[in-house]
């Protein structure tokens, strides 16, 4: 870089408010850092008591080891979120191209702003929704399924009676993560190069090939890294899945049916109230579970998401 | 190689012919949809179904409509132009799809919410209510009290992070704060929440609930959001702005001071009300570092305190004797929120229009 004939680096004149306003903002950085650290280490030494007070004396084990109490939330929490996932990944796709490609232009800043106006419904609403509209309207469909489809283990039943199942949960935690899928992708396939689209165009494509050829795989490593964002979401939201599933902490695929699996959020949000003594640390120990599932998933999609700026030519 | 064929039968007038009329897809819409509706009021008034069924008519009517403009356009047009059309209709039907849940959200907030959308709502508590009446005014005043430490704790730190990381920031310290900023926002909201307990119960003994840590908990789940939006407009600041300062010899905190920041106030301001909105509905950290309480209570540092959030959620899990008054009040307590939720973000695009920084030339 440094050419021939540059003059030296002249170092400016530190003066004091140079060095306070540095200083704090240093300080303000390394805060954040030391937040993490502090979170992490104080979920590690309050959920000690989990492993090393035997379990016979953990009432909230009901026997168990803390390992057996653990994988149902583990599998419950993972189920619920890919559920959502599944239920919510076309939609959103869809809607992120419905406003980046398909609707009138003059329209679609409106039509992205509906769509986040999704995303700023507290989870407590949806929750409220989720529990007195959604489980009673979609009751007779469950039913519906279990009379037709019962041969697979999916609708294996019977029924739920109110509707509050783990596919409720589910739908209602699609609805939560598609504004953030949507959003991220609308912004993905807008970067699309508008000389990739008009080559494919002029070439005689329909819109569909074009959006095939051109911003799909364009947008490849935007949709994967807004995909696990929106696990990341749907693996720690609580409070929509505390007020709709009835949970009796099992392992089952049967999507319909009265026993359901927790989430590991749900079951915090439920039994912390009445918690005491160690039993806190049990659930603390849980929430660390948590943590640290949601961390991985969040550092894959940022990864993806960083190792995407250095090819893409995009920004 | 379909494709070479299909030019050349089309050559003798290739801009019209093989085309379906632009209004097409628009009239068999309606005629599937009249289809659709004329075979459920049939069915209605031959009795199988109980009621017109206004969702299974748009339902049916839709599948009809994606088969029929398929199998025409597979007709007229080909197979390639079919296969388009079928995709617009489904890109089309995930956005209507997307909209259900929201108007219907927002109708049966409004409707079940307004019945207790009064007077006594905001100016009573709920101590020693046990049926009707009673309010939410000891969770709005904890929600405002527990927002607002929060938003003070949090955006000083947040905008000197993001200060450090456009100004000052290089190498390894500013990787690494920008990806844990990152891994921060995905923090789930009750981890943040069991932090602050866990904290307090180190610092006062076990099962102490109080204002601050509640507090505390969203100061976690702000900070991250603030730093990014705030960061995202720092560095939208034109760099000539910066130099022009510095060739007058302004130091480089006062530039920051004077130049950067009243550059980017509008959006920063935006940002940080966005990360309000979006901590005053969370529930569950709350529920677990501040606890609950039907009385009103005004000091963040002493004994629990309601915030409007888990007002609606205890008001819904804990039904009392008279189960409709708990979950009116509940609705009433959603209706609120979304209020104050659609208020901050309007608030924060009326900021974002009217300040917008004035670069013009």
């Amino acid at each position: 870089m440094t050419a021939l004939g540059t003059p030296p680096r002249i170092a400016a004149k530190q003066r004091p408010g140079d060095r306070v306003f540095a200083g704090s903002a240093v300080l303000a950085g390394s805060l954040i850092l030391a937040t993490l650290a502090l979170v992490a280490a104080f979920l590690v030494i309050q959920s000690v008591p989990a492993v090393t007070v035997p379990a016979d004396q953990l009432s909230i084990l009901g026997g168990d080891t803390f390992l057996e109490y653990v994988v149902p939330l583990v599998f419950g929490t993972v189920w619920a979120a890919l559920i959502a996932l599944v239920l919510a990944v076309p939609v959103s796709l869809g809607i992120a191209l419905f406003i980046s490609h398909y609707a009138p232009r003059r329209l679609a800043e409106g039509l992205g702003y509906v769509i986040d106006l999704l995303a700023a419904v507290p989870s407590v609403v949806f929750g409220l929704w989720g529990g007195n509209v959604l489980a009673p309207a979609i009751q007779p469909v469950y039913t519906w399924l279990w009379e037709n489809l019962s041969f697979i283990p999916l609708f294996a039943g019977p029924p739920s009676g109110t509707g509050r199942t783990v596919l409720t949960a589910g739908i209602v935690l699609a609805v939560m993560i598609l504004p953030i899928i949507t959003a991220l992708c609308r912004e993905v396939f807008l970067q699309t190069p508008v000389l990739h689209e008009e080559a494919a165009l002029a070439l005689g494509a329909t819109r569909w090939e074009m959006i095939r050829m051109t911003v799909l795989p364009f947008g490849r490593p935007g949709i994967i890294s807004a995909v696990m964002l929106g696990l990341g979401r749907a693996l720690g939201e609580t409070m929509a899945v505390a007020m709709v599933l009835s949970a009796t902490g099992v392992i089952t695929v049967n999507l319909i049916s009265s026993i359901n699996p927790s989430t590991i959020a749900a079951n915090i949000a439920l039994s912390f109230p009445e918690a005491y003594g160690d039993n806190v640390s049990v659930l603390i120990a849980t929430g660390l579970v948590l943590f640290a599932i949601t961390l991985v998933v969040n550092a894959i999609a940022r990864v993806v998401v960083n190792r995407r700026k250095d090819f893409s030519g995009a920004n | 190689m379909t494709a070479t064929t299909a030019i050349r039968t089309d050559e003798s007038n290739s801009f019209a012919s093989g085309r379906l009329p632009r209004a097409a897809p628009w009239w068999v819409l309606a005629a599937c949809l009249a289809a659709s509706a004329a075979v459920f009021a049939l069915l209605g008034a031959g009795a199988p179904i109980a009621e017109f069924n206004i969702v299974g008519t748009v339902f049916i009517g839709m599948v009809a409509y994606t088969i029929v403009i398929v199998a025409i356009a597979r007709l007229v047009e080909g197979q390639r132009r079919a296969t388009d059309r079928f995709v617009t209709t489904l890109v089309t039907l995930a956005f209507v799809i997307a909209l259900l849940p929201l108007i219907s959200l927002v109708f049966t907030v409004i409707t079940n919410g307004l019945p207790r959308f009064d007077l006594e709502f905001f100016t009573y508590s709920m101590r020693s209510i046990v049926g009707e009446g009673g309010g939410a005014i000891h969770a709005i005043v904890g929600t405002l009290l527990m927002t607002g430490t929060a938003a003070v704790i949090s955006i000083p730190i947040g905008l000197m992070a993001s200060i450090y990381l456009v100004e000052y920031g290089r190498g390894r310290l500013a990787r690494a704060i920008t990806f844990f900023v990152d891994v921060m926002t995905g923090i789930p909201s009750i981890v943040a929440g069991l932090f602050a307990y866990a904290v307090f119960s180190a610092l006062l003994g076990p099962g102490e609930r109080l204002g601050l840590a509640g507090a505390m908990a969203l100061a976690v789940l702000m900070i991250p959001v603030v730093v990014r939006s705030s960061e995202e407009m720092l560095r939208l600041v034109p760099n000539e702005l910066r130099e022009a300062a510095f060739a007058l010899g302004v130091p480089k905190w006062l530039m920051i001071v004077k130049v950067v920041l009243p550059t980017s106030i509008a959006g920063i301001t935006t940002g940080i009300m966005l990360s309000i909105a979006r901590v005053i509905g969370e529930t569950a950290p709350l529920l677990i570092a501040a606890g609950f309480t039907n009385n009103l209570n005004y000091d963040l540092t002493e004994g629990r305190m309601q915030s409007l959030p888990v007002f609606v959620y205890t008001s819904y899990v804990a039904q009392g004797t008279d189960a409709q008054a708990y979950l009116d009040r509940a609705w009433a307590g959603a209706l609120t929120l979304i209020l104050i939720v659609m208020l901050l973000n309007l608030i924060a695009r009326l900021v974002a229009r009217q300040f917008a920084p004035k670069l013009g030339r």
